[in-house]
């Protein structure tokens, strides 16, 4: 016998606002607007990420303008890729000859736990226009595998 | 740059934050720094992820225009995104001893270099005192 509870309707109402606010936030309000790299000392890490892949590609694309090239040094075990490098502050420049300072300079290191396993021997990376792109090719074990369906 | 010395302009030429008139495309302004040594200011941007024909550096009624189309590299479907690439643009008021002519830009790893030259009256000059 179905009982009448005036809150029902209201519950779910509350659960539709939650995840709709759940929803903004974590979709866009972190995102939106976040180019600074190494922005002080900053709870976050650094250099942003963006990850994405294909059928036999994981793709890193990391945030990092103005990094010293020979600074730079990936690393790979297993699935975790590791970015360091050093972004350098202008050199001979007095602080008083300042207008403004925004950019932040220093050291950086990062640790990336990817989602799959990748073939730590085919990596490359590809530093241009102040993005790192790192290609890390999957390995056999992670790619997937066409199951060919037997008709009896 | 240009606090004490603010020329008369005309209205619509003031510093504005691209945002106000064109909603549809979003644009963030990137950090710079901006230094000054005997010769003239300089004015260096992060810009990662715009390509040199993407990039606009124009002055025009004293004002300098930065404006920068990104571009992602990354190919396949978004697994995880940490930062989002918009378009860049910041506009700076420049004080009136600039020359414009003389202004050179250089963009190199995703940071814009502008070197905007004093003219040369307005560079110091050490006056020789003379004993008699």
């Amino acid at each position: 016998m179905p009982v009448w509870d005036p809150f029902s309707g209201l519950e779910a109402l509350r659960r539709e606002i939650d995840r709709t606010f759940e929803e903004f936030w974590s979709d866009r309000w972190p995102r939106v607007g976040r180019v600074a790299f190494l922005p002080g000392r900053a709870a976050r890490q650094y250099p942003l990420v963006n990850l994405s892949e294909d059928e036999g590609n994981l793709y890193v694309e990391a945030l990092a303008p103005g990094v010293d090239v020979k600074t730079l040094d990936l690393s790979v075990v297993q699935d975790t890729l590791t970015i360091k490098g050093e972004k350098p502050r202008l050199a001979q420049v007095s602080a008083e000859a300042y207008h403004r300072n925004e950019r932040a300079a220093g050291r950086f290191v990062r640790t990336i736990e990817l989602p799959a396993e990748v073939d730590a021997a085919r990596v490359h990376a590809d530093y241009r226009n102040g993005l790192l792109l790192v290609t890390l090719p999957k390995s056999e074990k992670a790619r997937p595998k066409q199951i060919p369906v037997s008709v009896a | 740059m240009a606090e004490k010395t603010v020329p008369r302009r005309h209205p619509e030429a003031s510093p504005g934050r691209r945002e106000d008139t064109r909603a549809q495309e979003r644009y963030i302004a990137p950090p710079v720094d901006i230094f000054e040594d005997k010769d003239g200011l300089t004015v260096v941007a992060d810009l990662p992820g715009v390509e040199q024909k993407g990039l606009d550096v124009r002055v025009a009624d004293g004002i300098l225009t930065i404006q920068g189309r990104t571009a992602h590299v990354a190919p396949g479907t978004v697994i995880e995104r940490e930062y989002e690439l918009l378009n860049f643009y910041r506009q700076f008021e420049l004080p009136e001893e600039v020359d414009s002519e003389k202004i050179a830009a250089e963009l190199k790893y995703g940071v814009l270099t502008l070197h905007l030259p004093k003219k040369e009256k307005a560079k110091p000059r050490k006056i020789e005192v003379s004993v008699s």
